[in-house]
């Protein structure tokens, strides 16, 4: 198994350490559903060394990524970011990603258990492209700082105003005596924050400052347990779950990553996934499940002892106060308010379509 | 050390014998993987129908934290004819005492009952969890 550069950390901080992606990560520190509340009021650490982290140099790098991703790349303001996916010839996806346009190269991050896969697709469609592609997972780790005080803890460790960097945009500060450290306004959480980028061997001395910088604002060190509950409340998909080789962007209505645009040309997947998009019969939903048990992956969705969908994630939503979920069900099922069940292994528990998000911070307006 | 007056299946399952039936539950272990030691981490128990009637080693019901679904396997063959009634709405209990007020189901032991070799005694069992920690 890799460990990030925080591994011995976790451990020290008690964390409960699992098997992730290939990775020994945290999944906790203590209570899963404190920790959610704990973003959500206050702010949380999470060790993100497990996201694969690619740089992408070269004259071409701009027109290759444009012919292997379904975002508009060459429409990437520089210093933005945007979400983008990796798709098969026959249009389902292989990774979800984000695409940081910097100065000098493209940056990508990448989900940990796909560095493999990503990595193999970019250098199989790279021929003919003069572009350079480096795996800088091991070279480089990743923080994020996330929840309604993590940018003000951030702030005391930067020398730079982060009101500067808008919301999926990226810069570059002092951050605890690191010069030209990337910062970007980006997260998993549904949360204002930040994720920070660091040369592998200053990972652990920054997430002790920042840890012992916050504290008096209540940050804690959070698990990949309460990262995905969260994310779920904020109605953001996860690879093998909303996203798989079965289930494609646009029913997963992420559509806004998807462009057919004439000027982007042509790429992987891309007449193949218009028309998925033309035929397709099911539509991504949330679900609320009012009894005892969430939903959980793999159970079928019923109308009337008939299965119309499949849930795709689930979790206790302590923002929410229920048990939440996403399911893929059949269009005529997807209307918020309509009323399914799950089978739990053999019972059946009521289920309500809610609209996604689940959970939406007021954003506040901060201009770049 | 935990109690040496029962056996134990790997699956984290305890079982005390008496003549004619058998006491089932689960061991602090099987509580602390699925709830790390939150009592609030459990969220569901699902116990059998009284009258059921399990196999040794058959699923007799289902236990549910926050993170995962678990199955409880009976230790022992016979019919169910007493589940725990407090269990449903404190699950607490489980975390705070596993033994003796955390018990699940009695079995009234089946007439060809024999105790089955996965069985494993107080020692057994310690071992078996310390190579998992």
């Amino acid at each position: 198994m890799r460990h990030t550069p925080l591994h011995d950390t976790h451990a020290r901080l008690g964390g409960r350490l699992v098997e992730f992606g290939g990775w020994h990560m945290p999944v906790q520190y203590g209570p899963i559903l404190e920790e959610v509340k704990c973003v959500r009021e206050r702010a949380g650490l999470f060790d993100l060394g497990h996201m694969g982290r690619v740089r992408i140099t070269g004259p071409d790098r701009v027109r290759f990524l444009d012919a292997v991703t379904t975002n508009f790349v060459a429409r990437i303001p520089v210093g933005a970011i945007r979400y983008s996916l990796f798709c098969t010839p026959d249009g389902y996806p292989i990774d979800d990603l984000l695409v940081y346009m910097d100065e000098e190269c493209l940056r990508l991050v990448i989900n940990a258990s796909n560095i493999e896969a990503d990595l193999s697709y970019l250098y199989e469609h790279a021929t003919g492209y003069d572009v350079t592609i480096e795996d800088r997972t091991d070279a480089t780790t990743m923080i994020a700082i996330q929840g309604p005080e993590a940018v003000a803890i951030l702030a005391e460790a930067c020398s730079t105003d982060l009101s500067e960097i808008g919301y999926y945009r990226f810069g570059r500060s002092n951050l605890c005596s690191i010069p030209d450290t990337l910062l970007s306004r980006t997260g998993y959480t549904g949360e204002d924050g930040f994720e920070i980028y660091l040369r592998a061997e200053d990972g652990e001395s920054v997430w002790n400052a920042l840890l012992e910088l916050g504290r008096p604002r209540g940050l804690e060190p959070i698990g990949l347990g309460a990262r995905d509950t969260l994310r779920l409340e904020a109605g953001m998909a996860l690879y093998g779950h909303e996203l798989s080789p079965e289930h494609h962007a646009l029913e997963a209505g992420l559509a806004f990553a998807v462009s057919f645009a004439e000027e982007k040309g042509d790429w992987v997947g891309r007449d193949a996934l218009k028309a998925l998009g033309e035929t397709g019969t099911r539509t991504l939903v949330g679900v609320t499940a009012a009894g005892k048990r969430p939903p959980r992956m793999g159970y079928p969705v019923l109308v009337d002892g008939i299965q119309v969908g499949e849930i795709r994630s689930g979790s206790v939503s302590p923002t929410l106060g229920t048990n939440i979920g996403t399911a893929y069900v059949e269009d005529a099922h997807a209307a918020p308010g309509t009323e399914l069940a799950m089978d739990i292994r053999g019972k059946n528990a009521p289920l309500l379509v809610h609209p996604l998000p689940f959970y939406s911070r007021k954003r506040q307006a901060k201009t770049s | 050390m935990r109690p040496d007056d029962r056996q134990y299946l790997p699956s984290h399952e305890w079982v005390k014998l008496d003549e004619h039936t058998a006491t089932s539950g689960i061991t602090d272990f099987a509580v602390d993987e699925l709830c790390s030691g939150n009592e609030g981490g459990l969220v569901y128990c699902d116990l059998p129908e009284l009258g059921r009637v399990v196999d040794a080693g058959e699923t007799f019901g289902e236990i549910e934290s926050v993170k995962a679904v678990s199955d409880l396997n009976s230790p022992v063959s016979g019919e169910v004819v007493e589940v725990n009634p407090e269990i449903e709405d404190h699950l607490e209990i489980l975390s705070d005492d596993p033994w003796d007020r955390g018990w699940l189901i009695r079995v009234k032991l089946s007439s060809d009952h024999v105790a089955k070799p996965e069985l494993l005694d107080v020692v057994a069992y310690e071992e078996l969890i310390a190579e998992k920690e």
